[in-house]
């Protein structure tokens, strides 16, 4: 049986509505042949656990341009008491180096900045989705 | 429309054309035809035959003349500078005073205010996560707020500028302070910067509130009750910025704008006021990206186009109700983390697009904004730029220097030809409002966006930095804004709730719900009662809120 593709949630939590970066970014990842679930801006984080429990996701995308990300660790947490500490997260946008070791340290595994090309990303969500299906099988 | 003309015989004798046709060939075997954002095919030499002199008095005119191709004014840069306008916000309140008072002390003749993101999304401090406060611009969320912004500023006499969309509280709260001071609000000048919803709706979500039916509602009220009651205000600003941030190609992002506007104004007909009236106050804002000459040209021909609109389509008469008045500010969307430096050049370039375009008023963005909210030291940057580029390197001198520039023209005259195909696109669905509600212009923008990204990635498109000409560095090496001092706002959420105890809440119940009966009722004027909740001690949120109920929550319509 073929294994089932990369499902990715790309989502924007906090205030902030620039989207262009989640679409372009959710439309590649489609493109590359994963199952992508976009939402729109302003997600409550107790609404990102919970898609991303309903749709067991193996990858989280957080996109920031207006320091959203700021409050990245909360969703960590949350995701962490919903039993859920194996689904990978990634922020996107507008991070201030100082912050990316904080997002890194609250378990976040990875920070893509500006200038990041689509392949990476496509490369590296494959790579989280590998590590968490690891994770699940180990514990299983 | 515009006939390509034959040159005149003996300007330029034809035989030298194929003489440089073909050793132009032979220099360059295979050229491949180059397309600028827009997707308008750019050759390599542009003479008579694609632009000539014939063609002036229809499509060019002079400064300050129908159709206004060189300009709104007679003397445009040479008479005054565009209006330097750089967004300020950040923090509590008093920490916009203190920077405003060091901006008017520096010589600003013009004030802005960028709110804080909560504010944007319609809640008060005390509804929403404390880590976000005040990160990126000021929390204002009732006349006091404002009060303490706006401390020893004299509103009267100086021009206030405000991020402030529907239900436009700023306003409100200004509007109240001066009623405190004695100011009349006769004398209170500057503009509801982003007050247009639809934009919003189509882009950059963040400044929407209100369903969009319900907002179309109160931008109307928000046009008829400035025209009457704060004359020196300009209500409406249509941006294209967003979309074209959002990756709408420059054609698009001037296409939908005029859209957006020829709904605002067919509107405000339909509410019987005179275009002669409400179209003097309209202004525009657009994204300036460094696509040199496809800028300048976006804008010589949006100023064309929107001059026959209010002539022929809507019939104002008066020519100030003619003028394509704008604002333009730098694309972030251009600027790049890598060797950012290399942004201050970037802005230097799209500035220049903005002040041959025409504009008149202009944001540079600073180089670090790819970092985070502008340091105070790159903001200096940003402001300098626009000083040198007017008093060093002269670009002020003589009007419109582009003009009767063979390629300039008919760039001008191909970008024209592209924007009203696209608003005759719009038109045929119905309109914006209805081209935005059943996602078409979203999916073009979405598709323009990733059409973009993906040039970029091949390689197609050069980035300087980024996909040629890398360099190793240290992201480390260049500083981020620090961000407020979490003492601070912990002890302004303790003002808010001092400020919620001491307020009358029985005034202040009364005065939503008159503006929540307001929304139900068309012959009332919504913005009126917003006016009159500020002055009553109504919070931003509170406001929002009431409104929301009655005239529905703003639900983004999002896709990929």
């Amino acid at each position: 049986m073929a294994a089932r593709p990369p499902r990715v949630i790309v989502t924007k939590i906090g205030f902030d509505g620039h989207d262009r970066g989640s679409r372009v970014i959710a439309a590649c990842l489609r493109d590359a042949g994963m199952e992508v679930i976009y939402t729109p801006p302003w997600q409550e984080i107790p609404t990102v656990v919970k898609l991303a429990m309903e749709e067991d996701a193996d990858v989280i995308g957080i996109s920031s341009l207006a320091t959203d990300h700021l409050i990245v660790p909360r969703l960590m947490s949350a995701l962490r008491d919903a039993g859920m500490g194996d689904v990978q997260v990634i922020v996107g946008g507008i991070v201030p180096h100082r912050d990316e070791a904080v997002l890194l340290e609250s378990g976040v595994a990875r920070v893509f900045h500006p200038g990041t090309s689509l392949d990476d990303v496509v490369a590296e969500v494959r790579a989280l989705t590998a590590k968490r299906r690891q994770m699940q099988g180990a514990s299983a | 429309m515009n006939a390509i003309l034959k040159p005149t015989p003996g300007e330029l004798p034809e035989e030298g054309h194929e003489r440089w046709s073909a050793e132009f060939a032979a220099a360059v075997p295979g050229d491949a035809t180059t397309f600028n954002r827009s997707g308008i095919p750019i050759k390599p030499l542009y003479t008579p035959r694609d632009w000539n002199g014939q063609a002036c008095e229809q499509h060019l005119g002079y400064p300050g003349q129908y159709p206004y191709t060189r300009g709104i004014y007679p003397s445009m840069y040479r008479g005054r500078s565009w209006s330097q306008r750089q967004l300020v916000g950040l923090g509590v309140p008093e920490d916009y005073n203190l920077r405003v008072k060091e901006v008017l002390r520096l010589g600003a003749s013009a004030l802005s205010l960028l709110p804080c993101n909560s504010v944007f999304r319609g809640y008060d401090a005390d509804e929403v996560p404390p880590e976000l406060l005040g990160t990126c611009g000021t929390v204002i969320n009732h006349v006091g707020d404002m009060e303490a912004a706006l401390d020893g500023v004299p509103i009267g006499d100086i021009s206030t500028a405000m991020n402030d969309p529907t239900p436009f509280t700023l306003l409100a709260f200004e509007l109240a302070v001066a009623r405190r001071r004695g100011v009349p609000w006769s004398r209170i000048t500057g503009t509801s910067n982003q007050s247009d919803c639809i934009s919003h709706f189509v882009a950059n979500h963040m400044f929407f509130r209100l369903a969009l039916q319900g907002a179309r509602r109160v931008i109307v009220d928000h046009i008829a009750f400035c025209n009457e009651q704060v004359r020196g205000w300009n209500p409406l600003s249509v941006v294209g910025q967003h979309m074209q941030q959002a990756g709408a190609t420059p054609a698009e992002a001037m296409a939908f704008t005029l859209c957006s506007a020829i709904q605002y104004a067919e509107d405000c007909i339909a509410r019987r006021m005179d275009p002669d009236e409400f179209l003097p106050r309209f202004t525009f804002f657009f994204d300036i990206s460094i696509s040199f000459f496809e800028e300048v040209a976006k804008f010589r021909a949006g100023r064309r186009i929107w001059a026959r609109l209010c002539k022929e389509r809507f019939g104002a008469k008066d020519p100030r109700s003619w003028r394509f008045k704008f604002h333009g500010q730098t694309s972030g969307v251009d600027l790049t983390r890598q060797q950012p430096l290399n942004n201050i050049a970037r802005v230097t370039a799209q500035a220049m697009a903005g002040i041959f375009g025409g504009l008149q008023s202009l944001h540079t963005d600073s180089y670090d904004e790819v970092f985070s909210t502008p340091t105070a030291d790159a903001a200096r940057i940003a402001v300098a730029t626009q000083n040198v580029l007017r008093e060093e390197a002269h670009l002020t001198d003589v009007i419109d220097p582009l003009g009767g520039s063979f390629f300039v023209e008919a760039l001008t005259d191909e970008m024209e030809k592209k924007i009203e195909s696209l608003i005759r696109m719009i038109d045929e669905a119905g309109g914006m409002y209805q081209a935005v509600e059943k996602g078409i212009v979203q999916q073009m923008i979405g598709d323009s966006a990733l059409a973009f990204q993906k040039k970029i990635d091949s390689g197609e498109q050069t980035l300087v930095g980024v996909n040629a000409y890398q360099v190793e560095e240290d992201p480390a090496d260049y500083p981020a804004l620090e961000y407020p001092d979490p003492q601070r706002m912990k002890a302004y959420l303790e003002r808010l709730a001092q400020f919620k105890r001491s307020r009358s809440n029985a005034d202040v119940q009364k005065a939503l719900g008159e503006l929540a009966r307001s929304a139900n009722d068309p012959q009332l004027n919504v913005f009126a009662h917003v006016v009159s909740a500020a002055e009553a001690g109504a919070t931003h949120g509170e406001i929002c809120r009431t409104l929301r109920e009655e005239l529905g929550f703003g639900h983004v319509l999002a896709m990929v």
